[in-house]
């Protein structure tokens, strides 16, 4: 399972860098993949309530309604069924691209099963409705696909007559099943919809709308797509002719020509062990979770920063329960919390520049704890060898530990954005560094969801706890980089080695090196 | 590197995204009948009958019953195999012993079989046993039938007309 993981992440730190250079890390699709999925869950379904108004629901009047909405008003039904037919099959593709990078980015395991498993149904209505949609166009498709799946509903042990004898011949046709498909297809994506927002229901701003570049660029590209290459119907549904060359939407049937090779009750087999075995990959192996963020009441002032802060919704504010006089309280709650560390570098009480008592922040990572990091910090102080003093915050993820060098150490973290602003302050202020670098997870793409952007808007002074004006900005680099950028890497080091030999040494009026 | 230059990139990216979803929405064709042959359906679901008769009950017994279920005969629920034999031209294509539905063996027995032959005139040949004979056929019909290619041909079953029913 790791090598498959690595193998995929291989190949997508490959097509991230291409994107990177195409779309700029803000706007890589890759990373929207989740609200693309999304974008075009809306798209089909504001195309098929459209459609819907000149859909015929019967049997035998479909397919000319159909005709009607493809042929007479092509340049607005028409184009709206292309729109509705392609949403759907990029919606498929966007799923399966989304399902794997998750998967090779580790994001499924632990704590962070939930989202993972309740994405599984999801897969599973999808392909109901995209499968009950051809149907209703009453086509030699739709009579292919009314066939084959009543067989292969046959060979499950549930129905006591055969219900493809509703689709034997041109006398026994009848418009009860045809009737359960329009309602399925018109039930389901609502159900789905239930389903995707419990999906992310462990995710605090879950992006569920692309930026407007991608929104506007795939709109475009589906809609060229619908003028270039109309979706059209084949031959009317003919129960007594055996459909033989079929254009095939194989994005949802992939699995059907299976049936010509292996009995269906060995297929029905492979889905739901398929489905199965994808729904407990993130116990495969069992993740060893970190242990929870805990609050000290002892100095928690119930700010609610980390409440604001939490990417997993692991923090919710409760009336006090000390008799100190403040209003609220943070409470972590252990089931959702990632031990990502964000809520620490969001608390104002976690200050380096204390030192008359043990550095007790108002919530801290038990794995992590603030005390130790001011500690590494003072620590790599100590064991720069010569040239300018390069200090480096790095995520675990960023792949930035290898840099380390007589002139630079590397102190690593859960996430960039368990750093509290002021550590940045302390190393410059006290002279433990010339200069401070934070390495991240790419723009938009921080394994805890979050992390960059808080760090970036903590710098930027538009975030609490901001980072002092007082601090030389020059001094300080934001890396935002994907872990097999090395090269890059290693470029955006050296080009602040060089800048810092342009700045005299790090000498702070009035101070001395901390030990 | 400036946005402008990313144009070119992002339109050669949303051209090849553009052409897979299009091109697999219809593309390759699959081959499902074989235009040179025919496919016979032969379809039923049919109650056989009761593995043992039903026993008529005494006037005593009658009256031993709650009023409001009463009846004249008891009768055991298990139901007969269907025995149902198909021979194409003289050939047995079809030798089928279908058990009844339903977790007490109660229900109708169903058959669905679809196979491909060879368009032109075939001599059909089908029976059906539902009762506990052990000798002859409870339902037979022997027809020749002519089978056009690409088309679905069909064997059915209805009691209540008199037996098979070709298509």
């Amino acid at each position: 399972m790791v090598t498959l993981k690595r193998l995929l992440r291989i190949v997508f730190d490959r097509v991230e860098t291409l994107f990177d250079h195409a779309f700029g890390q803000h706007l890589n699709p890759l990373v929207w993949l989740g609200a693309l999925g999304w974008y075009f869950f809306w798209i089909v379904a504001g195309t098929g309530i459209y459609l819907y108004v000149f859909f015929d629901t019967g049997i035998t009047d479909a397919y000319q309604s159909v005709e009607y909405i493809t042929n007479d008003q092509w340049y607005a039904a028409g184009v709206m069924r292309s729109l509705h037919r392609y949403a759907s099959d990029a919606l498929v593709v966007i799923v399966f691209v989304h399902l794997l990078r998750e998967f090779s980015l580790d994001r499924l395991r632990g704590k962070r099963f939930f989202a993972w498993i309740t994405g599984v149904p999801v897969l599973f209505f999808i392909y109901l409705c995209g499968i009950s949609g051809y149907w209703l166009v009453w086509d030699q498709l739709a009579q292919y696909i009314a066939i084959a799946t009543t067989e292969w509903l046959d060979t499950l042990p549930f129905f006591a007559e055969p219900i493809a004898n509703n689709f034997l011949n041109s006398g026994t046709l009848g418009g009860r099943f045809f009737t359960l498909m329009v309602f399925i297809h018109i039930f389901v994506p609502l159900f789905m919809l239930l389903l995707m927002w419990v999906h992310i229901q462990r995710h605090a701003r879950a992006r569920v709308n692309p930026p407007r570049q991608l929104a506007i660029g795939t709109a475009i590209t589906l809609l060229v797509l619908s003028l270039v290459h109309p979706a059209i119907s084949q031959a009317p549904a003919d129960l007594d002719v055996v459909p033989a060359e079929l254009g095939f939407d194989w994005y949802y049937l992939f699995a059907y020509p299976l049936l010509d090779s292996i009995p269906g009750g060995q297929l029905w087999l492979y889905t739901f062990g398929g489905m199965l075995l994808l729904a407990l990959l993130p116990w495969i192996p069992p993740a060893r979770p970190a242990a929870a963020a805990v609050v000290s009441l002892d100095n928690c002032n119930g700010c609610a920063r980390c409440f604001d802060d939490c990417p997993f919704s692991a923090i919710t504010m409760v009336p006090r329960s000390d008799g100190k006089g403040y209003d609220a309280e943070a409470l972590v709650n252990v089931d959702n919390c990632m031990s990502c560390g964000l809520c620490v570098g969001s608390c104002p009480t976690a200050t380096p520049f204390r030192r008359a008592t043990a550095i007790v922040p108002g919530i801290e990572l038990p794995g992590h704890p603030v005390g130790e990091l001011r500690e590494a910090t003072l620590a790599a102080s100590r064991q720069f060898v010569r040239g300018r003093r390069v200090l480096v915050y790095a995520c675990e993820h960023s792949g930035a530990a290898t840099i380390a060098d007589d002139s630079t150490r590397v102190i690593t973290m859960p996430c960039v954005a368990m750093l509290p602003p002021a550590f940045i302050d302390f190393a410059l202020s006290r002279n433990l560094a010339d200069g401070v670098a934070i390495a991240g997870c790419a723009q938009g793409d921080c394994y805890y969801r979050l992390g960059d952007r808080w760090m970036r808007e903590r710098l930027a002074g538009d975030r609490d706890p901001y980072l002092r004006s007082r601090v030389d900005r020059n001094r300080l680099r934001f890396w935002q980089l994907r872990a097999a950028q090395r090269g890059a890497r290693r470029k955006a080091h050296a080009e602040f080695l060089a800048a810092l030999q342009e700045l005299p040494k790090n000498h702070p009026p009035g101070r001395s090196r901390d030990a | 590197m400036p946005e402008l230059r990313r144009i070119p990139l992002q339109v050669i990216a949303y051209t090849v995204f553009a052409v897979g979803v299009g091109y697999f929405a219809t593309l390759p064709h699959y081959g499902y009948g074989d235009p040179e042959l025919a496919t016979i359906k032969v379809s039923l679901s049919h109650a056989a009958n009761r593995a043992k008769p039903c026993i008529k009950m005494t006037a005593e017994e009658i009256a031993e019953l709650a009023a409001n279920m009463r009846r004249t005969e008891t009768c055991e629920r298990q139901r007969l195999p269907l025995i149902l034999e198909l021979d194409i031209d003289n050939e047995p294509v079809l030798r089928l012993h279908v058990p009844p539905s339903g977790l007490w063996g109660d229900g109708p027995a169903s058959i669905y079989e679809r196979f491909d032959v060879a368009p032109g005139a075939h001599l059909f040949a089908v029976r059906l046993r539902d009762t506990a004979r052990t000798e002859g056929w409870d339902y037979a019909r022997t027809d020749e039938v002519f089978l056009a290619a690409g088309r679905y041909f069909t064997v059915t079953f209805e009691a209540e007309t008199g037996g098979f029913i070709f298509r």
